[in-house]
């Protein structure tokens, strides 16, 4: 994998993280995008050691990642805290956001690019 | 809420502890791993910070580091129907040495005719009215347990 950035997706359900990974990977088959859905347990909810797992098995050092709703936030933000990779949070609406990043990471765009592409989405 | 504090009691109960910060980040650890929702990260976020200043401060300092915290993980302000409903006046009240369990059972209370601006209940606008906030109201369990440990030393 040579994508300087990847894709990291956070819900409060397993299913919406794998199922919005399987979109995104339809857009950016070369791109690494890893997910955390749901508690320890599996229940609903997010786990502070699942993203940070999700985090660090993904290839790429910078990474933007994106959630469901505040509380996988907070959780997320501890992790980016505790991380030694650079975690940016995107406040875009989930699906649209992940998949414009994911599209735009595969096709090799610069940050600034991507970042401005974001920008329009953010909704949160 | 219920995991998350069995964590912090199971993660407690069998260590030594040669300073008050050391209980606090256990907590604080626990508590960001175990819980799941929301209450996780902030309780986490505010022993963290409170574990920084617990061994040297009193009191009212170390909780007001808690608040702060709190407002800066979740973005909240007072009268927004969260937990810094019950952390603000709180740390006032700690400030000025009136802090008692019906002042904490009043300021539950207080959440009820507030519409939530913040967090999962922030969704049901109008509806969110008329409901005791939980997050102020988890926390008023958390500041009975330390009114009653303070009798104790008293």
């Amino acid at each position: 994998m040579t994508k300087p950035f990847g894709l990291v997706l956070v819900s409060h359900i397993e299913e919406l993280a794998s199922g919005l990974c399987t979109l995104v990977k339809q857009g950016a088959s070369n791109t690494s995008v890893t997910y955390s859905g749901g508690t320890d347990e599996g229940e609903v909810g997010s786990s502070f050691d699942k993203i940070m797992k999700a985090v660090n098995d993904n290839e790429a050092d910078y990474i933007y990642a994106f959630y469901d709703l505040g509380s996988a936030k907070m959780t997320l933000e501890l992790v980016s805290e505790m991380s030694e990779k650079t975690i940016e949070i995107i406040d875009a609406a989930f699906v649209e956001g992940a998949y414009t990043a994911g599209a735009l990471i595969e096709s090799d765009n610069t940050k600034e690019t991507i970042d401005e592409q974001l920008g329009t989405l953010i909704i949160k | 809420m219920a995991r998350g504090v069995s964590a912090v009691i199971e993660t407690i109960k069998d260590d030594s502890f040669d300073n008050p910060s050391e209980v606090m980040k256990k907590a604080a650890m626990a508590m960001i791993s175990k819980v799941g929702g929301a209450s996780g990260p902030l309780y986490g976020s505010a022993f963290l910070e409170m574990s920084k200043v617990i061994d040297n401060e009193p009191v009212p300092v170390v909780v007001e580091e808690g608040l702060k915290a709190i407002k800066k993980r979740g973005q909240a302000e007072l009268k927004d129907k969260t937990m810094v409903d019950m952390w603000a006046p709180v740390v006032e009240a700690l400030k000025s040495d009136t802090l008692t369990e019906d002042f904490i059972k009043e300021t539950m209370e207080a959440t009820k005719p507030l519409k939530a601006k913040k967090g999962r209940a922030s969704y049901l606008n109008e509806r969110s009215i008329g409901h005791l906030d939980p997050g102020a109201v988890s926390s008023g369990y958390l500041f009975e347990a330390l009114l009653k440990e303070a009798e104790k030393i008293d």
